[in-house]
């Protein structure tokens, strides 16, 4: 088994196939695309968070040179879509995304009220100043903790009592509290933006009255496309998606937003293509974000380190017009071997915008919690907290009752353990230290759905010998083309160089969005398909052959390597994929294959990614600056197909969760309900001093239940747990246990 | 080419186009003795003027001729005195590979070099670039042949998304020019002002430490 995924090309640190339009500028993003004529729009934005537009002023701004059109819910076409749904007759909507100018309506500070079109950029920047508008205001509601009392249970949960996110008891309901050995903490994670280095962005192009054509910044080819269609009512062939590179996203990408349908507005009004990117500011009001988190964790223990129950409660901050929800209390049901569990999952509807999921989405708010509360659950008892995850280990689901497909959780904790010296670490705080500095080591788990969808993958073979592959997956940085090249590559027998696979357009056979680390699984296996038919497909042509020593050929007895098919048994003869085609007279062969995950296999196996992260850091004990001095995060991810992209993945989940636990957080002022935090000066992502060394280490071993090319997702799980580790080792450094988000050194100093 | 954008704004350069320049203040001069006037004049005079108003503030906004050298190559361009270089170079020239992350100067996706220094794209004024050497990351690579820090950044895989990356290779060259490369510490600490959300950073230093010590010139 090893032998298979380990040769050849799979598994290999090959370099990207598209670094070089990285490296060059070549690479084109959404707002790259050069259309003539094409005009420029600016969203303006409401200054109050809640109430209605009492009056709009656009007479400076369209007289402003070079503007073309201001539109507003007084003028703007209307989307056919929504004003179906907005009839004056029915109800308003709810829980639906907002509806661009349908309304005089303010949800939350910042709401896009107005577009403005000009002939340059510069020209649309300075007329959008010119709006004025008067508002009628209402009282908002912005404050989590004022109005965390009014928080509810989605209703998705309501309708569906077998929903996930209902109550959940496992044994006793809320046991711990009965316990001797027990702890019951409460933690908070702010507001966190996704704030991709690309801006969102969008080109609308109607290239005729019923067609669309968009190049937009999206994690969802063809969501998107059928979003737009049904808005619009066109048929959804249509409409084109572009997104050919993505300049990261991290969930903000997986749902459509007003300003792509405030430029499609605008395109259709001046009838000219119409590029509208979003400011820094407008990205933490318009593009969503991890939503603001109170969650309560009641835990009890044996003295030998056995727990007894946990109760997880969360609360999650969500729009007054759609109900955003996420799995933050999954792994609680079955990380841990305890015999009771209760969850329970709330959210808290405030005149904000709408959340979306942000990398590891609520599985990393959830962690922090849980895995905190697991590291003052062994400090409690005495123990060290790594021999306390493996005595509670789960052999099997606890919650559905289920065998894992694959986990080697345990391998990919020693492994962990090793790298980062945790046989350094004191069971009591504040006994290790490097000068003045206080060293401290903690740890944090991480789990996320092994998840796999259906894709389709075209693949077209030339008699040049190349392969080109397509389908409407994007690719928002881990790599996806490459890791396809290579399982193509590797399933084919076809030098990696040969093989292209095309991404990010609607008019490639369809895939689902990228999004909840399913893409390598997802996608991989329909390219592992269309190499299995495109095998039987040249067998058969060989076997049919009139060189005689390919009569009757099998794929069994065949050997597909280098772009070449040969008897296994004597490799002299062989004939390349190129001839093959040539002696048929065929200039191509095409093979288009769906894959889908085997439902029964999902009835008999539970199937999860795994990591563990370890932290080392350093407090200096009279300024509580904090600084993570070492990083090791280990994965549980199946087959990893490159070990250079995966590890990078890794990576780049450690630093976003340095970011989650040290520096990232909004700020708003709840007087006007309007961020503090508008820009990345007062919003603190990591910067390169902020990230040490960090290792990415991989057990590689293949989960061939969840798909033919063994892998599961790592980009959730590379952040998942590392906010944990890293209060964990905090804890371990100074004594001093922080419960919310982001450990600034103010609250260090003020414990 | 993108100076055929502007073919009848070319300006000879020395007398004639100074002349010009000063035909522009006095122009400048004449309407702002007419917005005064309008500020003077009783308010019903001034509600007949105001849907003219913005047009002949605009009209003051006179274009101002630069002549830049982007990528070795002499540009003369007609601009608007308040578009950045980053705007000249995305939505004018369509150099897209210099980045707009911020447009506040927080994020470095828009660094190019001026004169040989980095600098940042979006906080300067396109003229005042005027006379100035460019390079953008179009222009870093030998023709076909990459760049040494272009190599690295591939081969160290310093990138995800690819959205920071020509900011950070544009300071990474600098950087190590700048003589700010010599240990770990000092390249995250004179990096510090490219931002990468993929988090890619521990790449990126290994790649700039790469070039810096593989000697080649950058």
């Amino acid at each position: 088994m090893k032998d298979y995924f380990f040769q050849d090309t799979v598994g290999k640190p090959m370099d990207r196939v598209d670094g070089r339009q990285k490296v060059t500028g070549a690479a084109k993003y959404s707002a790259e695309y050069e259309l003539p004529n094409m005009a420029h729009a600016v969203l303006v934005g409401s200054t109050i968070a809640r109430g209605s537009i009492k009056s709009i002023d656009t007479k400076r701004a369209e007289n402003a040179p070079g503007v073309l059109a201001v539109l507003h819910y007084q003028n703007s076409i209307k989307v056919p879509g929504y004003v179906q749904e907005a009839h004056p007759t029915e109800p308003k909507p709810a829980g639906k995304p907002l509806q661009v100018f349908i309304d005089n309506q303010i949800h939350f500070n910042d709401q896009p009220i107005a577009v403005v079109v000009a002939d340059t950029l510069e020209r649309a920047m300075y007329a959008a100043k010119l709006v004025k508008v008067q508002y009628n205001v209402e009282k908002h509601a912005t404050d989590f903790h004022q109005n965390v009392s009014k928080a509810v249970l989605p209703t998705v949960a309501k309708r569906n009592p077998k929903h996930g996110l209902n109550d959940y008891v496992r044994g006793k309901e809320d046991a711990y509290k009965t316990e001797p050995l027990k702890i019951e903490s409460e933690y908070v994670i702010p507001t966190e933006f996704h704030n991709p280095m690309e801006l969102q962005s969008i080109i609308a192009h109607w290239e005729a009255d019923n067609k669309l054509t968009v190049y937009d910044k999206t994690q969802a080819v063809i969501g998107t496309q059928n979003a737009f269609a049904k808005d619009w009512g066109i048929p959804v062939q249509n409409v084109k998606v572009i997104a050919t590179y993505v300049g990261g996203a991290f969930g903000n990408g997986l749902h459509t937003w007003p300003h792509e349908t405030a430029a499609i507005i605008a395109a259709k009004k001046v009838n000219r293509p119409v590029k509208l990117m979003l400011t820094r500011e407008q990205m933490f009001t318009m593009v969503g974000y991890r939503p603001h988190a109170w969650q309560k964790v009641g835990m009890s223990a044996t003295k030998d380190g056995k727990i007894t129950a946990i109760t997880h409660e969360a609360i999650g901050q969500t729009s007054s017009y759609e109900e955003f929800t996420e799995s933050t209390l999954q792994q609680t049901r079955m990380m841990y071997t305890s015999p009771n569990v209760t969850t329970r999952y709330r959210i808290l509807p405030l005149n904000v915008s709408t959340p979306i999921w942000m990398r590891g989405p609520g599985e990393a708010t959830g962690a922090f919690a849980l895995e905190c509360a697991l590291d003052e659950m062994a400090y409690v008892i005495g123990m060290d907290p790594l021999e306390f995850r493996l005595i509670n280990h789960t052999d099997k689901d606890p919650e559905k009752n289920l065998p894992w497909s694959t986990k080697y959780l345990k391998e990919a904790m020693q492994m962990g353990a090793e790298k980062i010296g945790w046989r350094k670490r004191q069971l009591q705080p504040g006994m290790v230290k490097n000068g003045e500095w206080l060293v401290g080591y903690g740890m944090g788990v991480g789990t996320f759905g092994a998840n796999r969808g259906r894709a389709k993958v075209k693949a077209t073979l030339h008699k040049d010998g190349t392969l080109v592959m397509q389908s409407a997956t994007t690719d928002i940085g881990p790599g996806t083309g490459t890791a396809m090249v290579q399982i193509a590559a590797q399933n084919l027998g076809l030098p990696p160089e040969k093989i292209v696979f095309e991404l990010g357009s609607s008019l490639y056979p369809p895939s689902p969005s990228q999004g909840g680390s399913a893409t390598v699984a997802t996608v991989g296996s329909a390219v592992h398909a269309v190499c299995q038919v495109l095998k039987k497909r040249l067998t058969s042509m060989v076997a049919g052959n009139s060189d005689t020593s390919f009569k009757g050929a099998t794929v069994e007895n065949l050997t597909f390597k280098d772009g070449y098919v040969s008897l296994t048994a004597s490799p002299s003869a062989r004939l390349s994929f190129g001839d093959i085609l040539k002696q048929q007279n065929l200039p191509e062969l095409e093979v288009t294959e769906e894959s889908s995950p085997d439902a029964s296999l999902r009835q008999k196996y539970s199937m999860y990614s795994y990591s563990v992260h370890f932290a080392e850091v350093q407090v200096h004990p009279l300024t509580g600056q904090i600084r993570v001095t070492n990083m090791v995060s280990c994965a549980d991810a199946g087959t990893i197909i490159n070990a250079k992209t995966a590890g990078n993945q890794m990576i780049g989940g450690a630093v976003g969760g340095i970011g989650m636990a040290l520096t990232e957080g909004a700020i708003m002022d709840h007087r006007f309900g309007r961020y503090v935090t508008k820009d990345l000066a007062e919003y603190h992502v990591p910067v390169h001093a902020d990230a040490p060394n960090i290792s990415s280490l991989f057990v590689n071993k293949p989960d061939l239940i969840n798909n033919p090319n063994g892998t599961k997702g790592i980009g959730e799980i590379a952040i998942i747990g590392v906010a944990p580790a890293i209060a964990n080792a905090i804890f371990n450094a100074t004594g001093k246990r922080i419960r919310e988000l982001p450990i600034t050194p103010d609250k260090l100093m003020m414990v | 080419m993108p100076q055929d954008k502007f073919p009848d704004q070319h300006l000879p350069e020395g007398e004639g186009g100074q002349a010009q320049h000063s035909d522009a203040r006095r122009t400048f001069l004449k309407q702002s003795s007419l917005l005064t006037a309008l500020a003077l004049a009783p308010p019903a005079a001034l509600k007949a003027a105001e849907l003219k108003f913005e047009e002949k503030v605009a009209a003051v906004f006179e274009q101002v001729k630069v002549t830049l050298g982007i990528n070795g190559k002499k540009q003369k361009l007609s601009i608007e005195p308040r578009t950045t270089l980053l705007d000249l170079l995305r939505e004018q020239l369509h150099l897209t590979g210099t980045k707009k992350g911020c447009d506040y100067g927080q994020c470095g996706a828009c660094t190019v070099h001026v004169d040989g220094q980095r600098v940042l794209s979006c906080l300067t004024l396109a003229a005042m670039a005027d006379g100035k050497e460019i390079t953008t990351i179009e222009g870093l690579a030998n023709g076909d042949k990459l760049h040494p820090m272009q190599e690295a950044f591939i081969k160290h895989d310093g990138f995800q998304c690819g959205y920071c990356t020509p900011g950070q290779i544009m300071s990474a060259v600098a950087c190590i020019k700048e003589g700010h490369a010599d240990s770990d510490d000092e390249i995250r600490e004179y990096m510090s002002g490219n931002i990468c959300r993929c988090g890619a950073y521990p790449n990126i230093v290994n790649a700039i430490k790469e070039v810096k010590n593989g000697g080649h010139k950058v």
